[in-house]
């Protein structure tokens, strides 16, 4: 069996979401963390057992996709679905920003000591 | 295609501590060949990874509708790795195409980032204009790292003035094949992101 991949054409990425360009809720960031909740089970989505089996630890969405190889978007779509079914929760940014907006100082050196520990 | 499920997980990347709970964006921008995903690789605790993003025209908010035709989409990939910092917060890199019809995309992937590096070669310097102006334009912190390719650089001086930098935008030096030049100029972003802290609370 084989995924839907960002080599497919558009129509496959369509069908794999149900039709749908945008997620049911926009509360994904490319690195929040995702934490599977359920078990894959028979009958679900290719896709969503798959997420699932590579969320036991936490990984971010971007990583989701990648290992995907869907667009990240489509990745969304699926995540979105599956919060609401309960299938997985959700680790925000804690340092969730405006683009003008600068984070703060303990999280500024927190990545300070973190790097200079590298 | 490849690929049966099995063969997509990871397994032999490093997992996250069960605790990660903070994701953190830096965003590397350059043009093509400049070394941004050389530099991801350098400092990534995992080989670097590549995805993409579309994006439809539709709904989307956009800077300059002019710039894409009624219901196209525009596709553009990059790079990212990531670094865990403590149990707690994981900073992800992200190499990003500087070409100017990318940035409609980049508006929208990288808001919250704390900060940018843009990554130059002294031989093509013109490339990065565009990235320096929309970072102004968007007010997100920057420093610019000149990539060494050997032969004879300009100096940081005439680098500073054909890019036209602000006077208090860091300019540094850096061979991104080093994890710890790279590191060097993570380093100096965040240095840099604590002075502007620093001086802002310092006018309020």
């Amino acid at each position: 069996m084989s995924l839907a991949g960002r080599d497919d054409d558009p129509d496959r990425l369509y069908t794999l979401t149900g039709g749908r360009s945008r997620p049911s809720r926009d509360c994904f960031d490319l690195v929040t963390l995702v934490v599977g909740e359920a078990e894959p089970a028979q009958g679900m989505q290719s896709e969503h057992a798959a997420i699932l089996r590579m969320t036991r630890r936490p990984v971010a969405v971007v990583e989701i996709a990648a290992d995907l190889r869907l667009p990240v978007s489509i990745a969304k779509i699926l995540l979105s679905d599956m919060l609401d079914a309960g299938w997985i929760s959700v680790r925000h940014p804690q340092s969730a920003l405006g683009v003008a907006q600068l984070p703060d100082h303990t999280t500024l050196e927190k990545v300070l000591v973190g790097l200079r520990d590298l | 295609m490849d690929s049966a499920i099995s063969e997509v997980l990871p397994a032999s990347r490093t997992p996250l501590s069960q605790t990660a709970d903070n994701g953190l964006k830096i965003v590397i921008v350059g043009g093509f060949g400049v070394g941004k995903t050389t530099m991801v690789r350098s400092v990534s605790d995992i080989r670097p990874l590549n995805t993409e993003e579309t994006m439809t025209q539709a709904g989307q908010h956009l800077d300059d509708l002019r710039a894409v035709p009624y219901k196209s989409s525009t596709t553009v990939a990059f790079d990212f790795g990531r670094i865990s910092l403590d149990t707690h917060t994981v900073l992800y890199l992200f190499g990003a195409p500087g070409q100017e019809r990318f940035w409609f995309l980049w508006d929208r992937l990288f808001t919250g980032t704390l900060g940018a590096i843009v990554l130059v070669d002294d031989r093509r310097l013109a490339d990065s204009w565009y990235a320096i102006d929309r970072l102004e334009h968007h007010r997100t912190p920057f420093i610019v790292a000149r990539n060494d390719f050997g032969g004879k650089p300009h100096s940081l001086t005439e680098v500073r003035d054909a890019l036209d930098l602000e006077p208090q935008v860091p300019l540094i030096d850096c061979d991104v094949r080093s994890r710890a030049s790279s590191k060097q100029v993570l380093i100096a972003l965040v240095e840099h992101l604590q002075n502007l802290m620093t001086a802002r609370e310092n006018t309020v």
